[in-house]
């Protein structure tokens, strides 16, 4: 792996933020149905002030995730998310493409 | 996550060792296993099957759930040839995620200048490949226009199992290179396994689109092949 590619790695970032003191959170895809945007197993990784690397769907639940992994960050538990289409209820927010994913959320240590 | 698991993780991904984080998604608790360590039952099974597809799955063992993320070494690209083309090729390829080294013995040709932050190696083939040999997940792409230089690299290719291996050169030039390479003993088959003219045929017009043609093949190569651990 080369330099460009740890910039952009988020699993790396993970460790330079931890390295530099940082709360993190690390988000994973761990389900996919139908027309999923990202595959099984991509991360998003969160810091405690919000900032994030990584994707766990083409933009349309990060938003979500994040801030759902403040709390996570908060208290420690890990937690299940789940985004289905046009899912208005649960977290306001939906997979246009029409998948559905369910996303593993969990502190960093 | 354990911190000390996920800094393990990243120095056998570094290293371009095969990896698998095992996380119980009841707890939390996770592990991280390598290709070969024993785990009983159906969930060593699902261990194995992850590796050899490279698809990273939940599954369900006795009422546990478990999310198994496996990480292959990411496709390398192995390009003959320091020139244009590749210039366009490096960052592209580098933002796809390959893996990148590039081999020319022509000093005017493999300068830093011209290929910053890019493994590059004023050699002649033949040393660079005995030495770290290639192996199926590596795309080797020979763009020198010249035998001397090009063949080897392309044999070697062709005998390591690359999954892909293309050649530039206009259907004249492949058909004297088709009749070397018969020369050097290879098959029919492996011959046939070149692909040249290099690129997708979409009309490129100049060394940077030449690249974004030579990538796509390379990429269309990477994912429409079952890979599994070398």
């Amino acid at each position: 792996m080369d330099i460009a590619d740890e910039i952009r790695d988020p699993l790396m970032i993970a460790e330079r933020w931890m390295g530099e003191g940082r709360d993190v959170a690390i988000a994973t895809v761990v389900e996919t149905w139908g027309s999923a945007p990202r595959p099984t197993g991509s991360h998003l990784v969160i810091d405690g002030d919000g900032n994030f690397h990584g994707s766990v769907s083409g933009g349309c639940v990060e938003g979500a995730v994040v801030s759902e992994a403040a709390e996570i960050i908060r208290e420690g538990e890990p937690r299940m998310l789940e985004f289905g289409v046009a899912d208005e209820t649960a977290w306001q927010v939906g997979l246009s493409c029409g998948g559905r994913i369910r996303v593993y959320v969990e502190r960093l240590g | 996550m354990d911190p000390h698991l996920l800094k393990k993780l990243n120095v056998e991904r570094n290293a371009r060792r095969a990896a698998l984080l095992l996380t119980h998604l009841g707890d939390g608790r996770d592990r991280l296993i390598a290709p070969g360590d024993a785990v009983a039952g159906a969930l060593g099974e699902a261990i194995e099957r992850s590796f050899r597809s490279g698809k990273s799955m939940s599954v369900e063992v006795d009422g546990r759930s478990y999310f198994l993320n496996v990480h292959l070494p990411p496709a390398r690209l192995v390009i003959i040839g320091a020139v244009h083309i590749s210039q366009a090729l490096v960052p592209m390829a580098r933002i796809a995620g390959f893996d990148l080294k590039v081999i020319d013995p022509r000093t005017a040709f493999a300068t830093p200048e011209r290929f910053d932050g890019v493994e590059l190696l004023a050699e002649w083939p033949e040393d660079v490949l005995t030495q770290t040999p290639l192996d199926s997940f590596t795309a080797l792409a020979a763009v020198t226009h010249d035998p001397k230089i090009d063949d080897y690299a392309l044999q070697a290719a062709l005998e390591a199992g690359c999954f892909y291996v293309g050649a530039l050169g206009s259907r004249k030039t492949h058909a004297k290179r088709v009749e070397r390479l018969r020369e050097r003993g290879l098959s029919e088959a492996d011959i046939g396994r070149i692909a040249s003219p290099i690129g997708l045929d979409i009309g490129a017009a100049n060394p940077e689109e030449i690249a974004v043609a030579v990538l796509a093949q390379i990429i269309a190569a990477l994912r429409q092949r079952p890979m599994g651990p070398a």
